[in-house]
């Protein structure tokens, strides 16, 4: 027990040194675009809803980014019958294991855990890397388990990395990404995609979000109100306190 | 009052006359000094966060299931499904870092103006308790999201108590009730942080409310207002009634911390992963630890210290013990301070460098204890006492070092320090 607190304390030091490799582009999404959001549904339910689900996710809920339960129905419910059902595939956890070495996560909140960025970034830098069992490795989660699901709209890349040393001694890495085979989208419309589908998993990570922040402002109001008031109350009570 | 309502009340009050004369004891002719300053707010608010979080915590409970396989789902349920759950599990969830923010503020008001200092010792012990009381409290109630940084936070602190020599092991496998944090570990914090720690601190506040109001008000000119009391009413003259002077000026205190405690709720309720962590979105996983394990941020001067202790025998039970100290030192504090003054107002140079040095220690093992021990590089040399080379481990043992010094040498500075005369009443 002794030996496992000490490698938890002295574990976090390891793994931090690991870290920091790519560095990450901001994703620049816009959580009041409907459009983007509903393009990100689109995406997610064609690409990411076979093997992962969003099992807090409730089909109905999506009312919020501006669609009638007939249009999530008859366009994005692949995976379920009934419109109040939650996100979830079909695929078991023990398939995911055997099929991928590990479970395909939820995507319920994987938006608040990685972050935006992260998400932005991780999914526009796969490349082929015939090392891998399945052939695609990425920049940003290195040896992932997941192939490049996206590959048909982005195509395949190479990367070449190159460690450049300058005279302090400090180590720099050069990526130089190369375009193998075109895919079915250039690299604008790659990438908008990509921000659409990130749109639309911060969305799903926090379905409130939008609400909560206009709610808020009355929020703030009527607390600077009261406020006024509260002071105005006070000075007149105080009055007699020299 | 109209003339039925007061009938009502009268018959109240001929059968139960000890509401009436409590409100006046505690409230319309509890006389507190009139110069209160901002430092004063923290008190009333800390009872505010307190009230917040048993009602918030009353509605989480009708919908959590504090059971391993449920308790995450059951919380985005909450912030889902159930109508207004996100806005209840966002107040309590800033509640939390905010009753530590409101506490740790009160307590540096009582180091600033002596508050702990004779006759209101057992106010401050009581107090202490308090502090203690909460820590238990937060750290059970963080297990209950049950993410990553739940579970493995909840097993680094478990483990803390299996390094004690003889009774560790069997103590840490007491706490948890199983051989790793698990159901049974999620089933009894769950008892303990809904009802039997709430319990506790409530009756811990009120002690420390009525021992407060026994003795009466410290204020920032740490005089006591007692000595000066109006031959005619026998009031102190520089007392006011906290009902209605005090009552009407801590409104005006809770609302602006409502408006900086709703900025918090509304637009950022993770608070940059200080108020709830990143990890803490992924599901606990018994078989996968999280590369960084950091406590939440109002244990992480504790934790510094922890760390910063170097291993002994192999044992980090030196580091522990040491943390368990750094918070057990608190209630010697009024014994250790032999100034003859209380306010820092009238406090030499000693006392008032001797504070200003501890305010950034403070700090800067709660900045060291969210980052690993990495996060300022390493030490370009070798020596031979250099166990690590981290470059914030050092900070943090010098900065643990002076933590002590602060409570160690007090005694020494304080008795030293040249204090400027009190004056004999208090000024405005």
């Amino acid at each position: 027990m002794r030996a496992f607190l000490a490698a938890l304390l002295i574990l976090p030091a390891f793994a931090f040194a690991a870290e920091g490799g790519y560095r990450l582009d901001h994703s620049q999404h816009n959580p009041n675009d409907l459009v983007s959001l509903q393009a990100g549904a689109r995406t997610f339910v064609n690409y990411c809803l076979n093997c992962h689900g969003a099992q807090f996710m409730r089909y109905n809920r999506l009312h919020d980014i501006g669609l009638t339960e007939v249009q999530i129905r008859d366009n994005l419910m692949f995976a379920a019958d009934k419109v109040g059902e939650t996100m979830r595939v079909s695929l078991s956890a023990k398939d995911g294991k055997e099929w991928f070495g590990v479970p395909p996560p939820d995507l319920s909140v994987v938006a608040r855990s990685r972050g935006a960025d992260w998400l932005y970034t991780y999914l526009r830098t796969f490349y082929r890397d015939p090392k891998t069992a399945h052939g695609w490795n990425n920049a940003v989660f290195p040896n992932a388990a997941m192939p490049h699901v996206l590959w048909t709209l982005q195509g395949e890349r190479g990367l070449e990395v190159v460690e450049h040393k300058d005279n302090a001694g400090h180590v720099s890495l050069e990526y130089k990404w190369t375009q193998i085979s075109p895919g079915a989208q250039n690299t604008v419309q790659y990438d908008a995609t990509v921000r659409d589908l990130v749109n639309f998993l911060v969305y799903v990570g926090e379905p409130a979000a939008q609400s909560r922040k206009h709610i808020g402002i009355w929020v703030l109001l009527a607390l600077t109100i009261l406020f006024v008031l509260s002071y105005a109350l006070k000075k007149a009570y105080w009055k007699d306190v020299h | 009052m109209s003339g039925r309502l007061m009938t009502l009340w009268n018959w109240f009050d001929s059968r139960m006359p000890s509401i009436a004369s409590e409100w006046r004891k505690h409230a319309a002719e509890y006389y507190a000094p009139k110069n209160f300053n901002f430092w004063y707010y923290f008190g009333s608010l800390a009872m505010l966060v307190l009230a917040i979080q048993i009602i918030t915590g009353i509605f989480l409970t009708m919908h959590y299931k504090p059971d391993a396989t449920l308790a995450f789902g059951s919380v985005e349920y909450i912030m889902r499904d159930v109508w207004g759950g996100w806005i209840i599990r966002y107040i309590h969830s800033t509640g939390a870092s905010a009753f530590f923010i409101v506490v740790y503020l009160h307590m540096f008001r009582g180091l600033l103006y002596g508050s702990y200092k004779r006759p209101r010792e057992l106010v401050w012990i009581f107090g202490v308790l308090i502090y203690l009381t909460l820590m238990g409290e937060a750290f059970f109630g963080y297990l209950l999201p049950w993410g990553q940084m739940s579970y493995w936070g909840a097993q680094v602190i478990v483990n803390l108590f299996g390094t004690i020599p003889l009774v560790g092991p069997d103590l840490a496998l007491w706490i948890r009730g199983d051989y790793v944090v698990g159901d049974a570990t999620l089933n009894r914090f769950f008892a303990l942080h809904v009802i039997a720690f709430p319990l506790v601190l409530l009756g811990l506040v009120v002690t420390h409310i009525l021992a407060l109001h026994d003795v009466g008000s410290n204020n920032p000119d740490g005089v006591e207002i007692k000595k000066h009391k109006d031959p005619a009413t026998g009031h102190p003259v520089d007392g006011i009634p906290f009902h209605p002077y005090y009552t009407v000026k801590d409104l005006v205190g809770a609302i602006v911390f409502l408006a900086i405690f709703c900025t918090i709720l509304f637009f950022t309720p993770e608070m940059g992963g200080y108020f709830l962590e990143y990890n803490n979105f992924i599901p606990a996983d018994p078989l996968k630890t999280p590369p960084h394990i950091a406590p939440v941020w109002y244990f992480t001067p504790y934790y510094t210290i922890l760390r910063a202790v170097p291993p002994l025998f192999n044992s980090q039970f030196p580091g522990v013990l040491a943390m368990g100290i750094a918070t057990m030192i608190l209630f010697f504090l009024p014994w250790l301070d032999r100034s003859p003054v209380k306010s820092i107002r009238y406090r030499g140079t000693l006392y008032k460098s001797a504070l200003t040095v501890f305010v950034v220690s403070f700090l800067v093992l709660g900045y060291l204890g969210t980052e690993p021990t990495t996060v300022w590089g390493q030490f370009g040399f070798d020596a031979f006492f250099l166990d690590t080379k981290d470059v914030a481990t050092w900070v943090g043992r010098l900065c643990s070092v002076l933590y002590f010094l602060f409570f160690l040498l007090m005694p020494w500075y304080t008795a030293r320090d040249r204090c400027q005369p009190e004056p004999d009443r208090v000024t405005m």
